[in-house]
């Protein structure tokens, strides 16, 4: 009985530290007036394109020949497109791809940036030299560029779009964890790991990662909106998702051609899109200002 | 500082190397053949086989790489598989244009974007300065096509002020450049305007800011020779990357625009499968962008002297004493 | 010349920060005398380095804020001088030495600039002359002329403190404050510099307000001692006073932090608590929720005591019959050896 009790205490104690941290942080984030603001319009739209089947009055690609280019009206409250597609619709399905997009390329990036960025910032030294040389490398081809090249070379669609934008994204990601990876191994406490004997495996996982991996989420978050945009902007030349799938970016390089005429057909999907980066990139600045409260004037 | 420069061209010259290397490997893994769409749908094997040998397509993938680099040293990127024209002698009439559209952008980025930084950091919690933050977000978390379709409908068709697209046509010429360089800068510019101004705060709560002000030193003094300079330092070591991001974004804003560029002729060579074109272009707008960031990298030693210093005193130093430095 | 050169009349500064206010500085009297080197001793957030601040004008304001209080030199106020005759006196008649030699020097600008940048702005001089008494300065702390165009990040901590005397005594001012000048410092450097700055002192008749919580440093460098608590000050008076005969039972606790060489006891006799929230001050004596002898007097607003010519306390325990003298006489013994302990240490102190 007397074991057990001091086991529950010991435990017990750790355990409240690191609550009242993430407790602060939270009462920060809560504090903090845009931040939510952007939470909550990220939830809205998210919870819209989940239950996109249950909302949508129509099928995305169910087309009304006696509507072509209509304005809103009750029927179609955002109006419908020049084949008579639902744009209210078109823009819940559409925004199932495009938040997918958002968020896988980010969590590829983020994975493959924290699991790279920890090896390259613990052996450091000449490895390290040689991992930002191939950055560099990689980096002198715009990221814009690279993908558009990769996508093409691939072809449309959701998985080869993810790969495009994870494979243009991630020198950038390593480079932003191996610096975190590089101060985390000048710490006092890696000396004492190493010094306890502890496998590479576990100083770089089990040690250095939990350090680096909260102030990576808080720029993945921030990164959303951008890898979405960019997404969007591939889908809008022509690569990334293409017609007759809804994805934002693509239902706006469709509605180009009749963008005199009907320019709402352009416009809502567009302005969707700016919402939804806007909200995200709300989040994360707020999300960034909780974790360092330093930064906020 | 000379010693710098020299041995960054060279690694230029590396880059650009690595950079024709990657994307030839790329385009060498694209499905679809272009022989048979230079000869269409109707046209025989036999037909498709003579047209790979006349282009040697039909060579080992190294022999082909090599042809590709050697030629790519004198700026020879082959002819266009589509239009049989060679793709410098395209260059020489889009070039122009890209650069342009480029190079003005990243100016105002810069000419614009940064003051507007510091200012609201000055005035910081004023009217003013929340109102750049707010349009600093708006801008940051538009698409650019979006912003140029805006544009277009804002001011060409509901205004009626600037043409929609084109490079030339009734309007007078420099109308046609308004548009695509401010919807490929809006973005930029409020990237750098809020990335200025956090440093600047940063910065005025700075020690040795206060020193300056306890030396006596009038208010501005104190702002442009002691904290800019030093508020400037991470912004400028962030502009390389962001005007690379500029690079990446005219092939966009061409496409929005129909503007005659390097951008929209890459995608007119992706979309054909006209290798020698998406080659060239890909080299030529990575060059840019890897001249800049060069430019930019230049401009971060000269204004840091923790960078400068391991330069320019490397022969007193007596060499070895330090490893060359992270960057 | 007035013997009072600096003097500080109710001072109360406030600091605004997110709908609080923080009482930083709250009613406080100061003299300085010509040539002479007042110690301004207290814990972390007593307010000294506000007070240094004010002096100068240099406050973040906001959120700082200067209520109250007069300021004079040479027998004009200070806190009423226009900001452009202000600049005049900054760097030129008062010069602040920093806490933190690191980040005090502009990183981008050569330390020769730095240097020769506040002489051109308070002397008609040319650059050329200006260089030249830069050289002068570097030359006078201890560094050879061939460092000018080196930057700060060329220099160690010591070399770069040197530096910012240079800088601060470059323009022959009347009084300097340093605030800290020596913490960032190792043990070694830090007896260096304190020479330095005591031999440049008396070569030109500087007064000085030094800023600390080091008693040692206190002992071996300062005239007069204000000890100060949470804004306030709580005893006054000549190095002497404060050191032979402390009364204030905060004082005598700082003194008891002390490890002493000639006490076989096993124990410090720290302060007990910690220094109280600043947001939320408590009435009347503000040292009475830590103080051992604390008596119900103590919720009372407390005065400034003369208990001996030239010694002020502020404590009820003197005031005419309340003092309950058991506790004083006991605490008092250990207190004044200290103070003979630390005399004996350090004889060029002239204790």
């Amino acid at each position: 009985m007397a074991n057990a009790a001091t086991v529950t205490k010991a435990s017990s104690v750790p355990k409240r530290k690191k609550d009242t941290q993430l407790r602060q942080i939270t009462r920060r984030l809560v504090k903090s007036k845009t931040a939510m603001l952007g939470l909550v319009v990220l939830l809205i739209i998210i919870l819209a394109c989940v239950f996109a089947p249950l909302i949508a009055p129509y099928d995305p690609n169910y087309m009304d020949y006696s509507a072509l280019n209509a304005g809103s009206s009750f029927a179609h409250i955002m109006g419908c497109d020049n084949l008579g597609r639902d744009i209210f619709s078109r823009i819940l399905y559409g925004g199932r791809m495009s938040l997918m997009l958002g968020f896988t390329v980010a969590i590829v990036g983020m994975v493959f940036g924290v699991f790279f960025g920890c090896i390259v910032g613990y052996y450091g030294g000449q490895v390290d030299n040689i991992a930002m040389r191939i950055c560099d490398v990689w980096m002198a081809i715009p990221g814009t560029l690279l993908a558009i090249v990769i996508s093409s070379a691939l072809g449309s669609g959701f998985g080869y779009t993810v790969l495009a934008l994870s494979v243009s994204g991630l020198p950038g990601s390593v480079r932003g964890t191996r610096a975190m990876a590089l101060k985390e191994r000048e710490m006092e406490y890696l000396e004492a790991a190493k010094a306890m004997n502890c496998s590479k495996m576990k100083i770089m996982f089990k040690h250095m990662m939990p350090n680096i991996i909260a102030p990576t989420i808080v720029g993945t978050t921030g990164q959303i909106g951008g890898t979405m945009m960019s997404a969007a902007g591939l889908s809008y030349i022509g690569l990334g998702i293409q017609p007759p799938t809804a994805e934002w970016g693509a239902m706006c390089s469709s509605a180009r051609e009749y963008l005199t005429k009907y320019p709402h057909e352009m416009l809502w999907p567009g302005f969707v899109i700016l919402l939804t980066v806007l909200a995200i990139n709300l989040l994360g600045d707020g999300l960034r200002d909780a974790m360092d409260p330093r930064l906020k004037d | 500082m000379w010693r710098y420069i020299v041995k960054r061209l060279l690694w230029l010259i590396v880059i650009m190397a690595c950079v024709g290397v990657i994307i030839f490997t790329i385009m060498w893994f694209v499905p679809g053949d272009p022989a048979q769409i230079i000869l269409g749908a109707g046209a025989t094997n036999e037909d498709i086989a003579r047209v790979r040998e006349q282009l040697g397509l039909d060579r080992p993938y190294m022999v082909q790489l090599g042809e590709f680099l050697i030629n790519a040293c004198r700026l020879d990127f082959g002819e266009s598989y589509v239009y049989g024209i060679p793709v410098i002698q395209e260059f020489a009439t889009r070039l122009p244009r890209t650069l342009g559209l480029g190079l003005i952008s990243m100016f105002l980025n810069i000419i614009i974007g940064i003051p507007l930084g510091v200012n609201a950091a000055i005035h910081r919690n004023t009217i003013w300065d929340q109102g750049v933050l707010v349009l600093a977000m708006v801008f940051i978390s538009v698409p650019q096509f979006f912003l140029g379709l805006l544009m277009v409908v804002l001011f060409s068709v509901q205004l009626g002020w600037l043409p929609p697209f084109g490079i030339s046509g009734s309007y007078p010429t420099w109308m046609y450049w308004i548009m695509p360089v401010l919807a490929n800068s809006l973005s930029g510019m409020a990237m750098n305007a809020r990335q200025t101004r956090s440093a600047a705060l940063e910065m005025i709560r700075a020690d040795f800011v206060t020193t300056a002000r306890a030396k006596g030193l009038p208010e501005r003094t104190v702002i442009y020779k002691h904290m800019l300079p030093n508020a400037l330092i991470p912004v400028v070591n962030s502009l390389g990357m962001q005007l690379s991001m500029v690079v990446g974004g005219t092939v966009v804003i061409e496409t929005v625009f129909s503007f005659p560029g390097i951008g929209q002729y890459l995608l007119t060579g992706v979309n054909s499968r006209d290798y020698p074109v998406v080659r060239g272009s890909v080299m030529i707008l990575a060059l840019f962008s890897a001249v800049i960031t060069l430019l930019v990298d230049l401009v971060y030693a000269y204004l840091d002297p923790r960078i400068k210093a391991q330069y320019v005193n490397y022969a007193a130093k007596k060499g070895g004493a330090k490893k060359g430095g992270k960057k | 010349m007035s013997e009072e050169f600096l003097q500080i009349k109710d001072l109360v500064v406030e600091y605004s920060s997110g709908g609080q206010i923080v009482q930083a500085v709250n009613g406080v009297d100061l003299t300085v005398k010509k040539g002479k080197t007042l110690g301004l001793v207290g814990e972390t957030g007593a307010g000294k380095t506000t007070i240094a601040k004010s002096i100068l004008r240099i406050l973040p304001t906001p959120p700082a804020k200067i209520q109250k209080g007069e300021i004079f030199l040479d027998g004009q106020d200070l806190l009423k001088l226009p900001e452009k005759e202000m600049m005049k006196v900054r760097g030129n008649k008062i010069a602040m030495i920093f806490q933190d030699p690191m980040t005090a020097l502009n990183p981008t600008m050569t330390v020769g600039d730095q240097i020769s940048e506040v002489v051109l702005q308070h002397n008609d001089y040319t650059k050329q002359q200006a260089q030249e008494r830069t050289i002068e300065m570097l030359e006078l702390v201890g560094i050879a002329s061939v460092r000018y165009m080196d930057y700060p990040h060329q220099f160690s901590g010591g070399m770069k403190q040197r530096v910012v005397i240079a800088m601060a005594l470059a323009c022959n001012p009347e009084l300097i404050l340093a605030d800290e000048p020596t913490t960032a410092l190792d043990v070694t450097i830090q007896a260096q510099v304190l020479d330095m700055m005591r031999e440049l002192r008396e070569k030109f008749n500087t007064s000085m307000i030094l800023i600390t919580h080091d008693l040692g440093v206190v002992a071996e460098t300062c005239d007069d001692v204000a000890v100060i608590y949470a804004g306030e000050i709580v005893e006054y008076g000549t190095l002497a006073h404060i050191f032979r005969n402390p009364r204030h039972p905060y004082t005598l606790g700082l003194f008891g932090s002390l490890p002493k060489l000639d006490d076989d006891s096993k124990r410090l006799s720290p302060i007990h608590g910690l220094p109280p929230d600043p947001t939320n001050l408590p009435d009347g004596c503000k040292f009475a929720p830590r103080c051992p002898e604390c008596t119900s007097e103590c919720s009372k607003d407390q005065i400034m005591l003369e208990i001996e010519p030239g010694h002020f306390v502020r404590c009820c325990k003197f005031t005419a019959g309340g003092a309950p003298t058991a506790a004083k006489t006991k605490k008092r013994q250990p207190a004044s050896d200290i103070g003979r302990a630390n005399a004996g240490q350090n004889k060029r102190g002239g204790v």
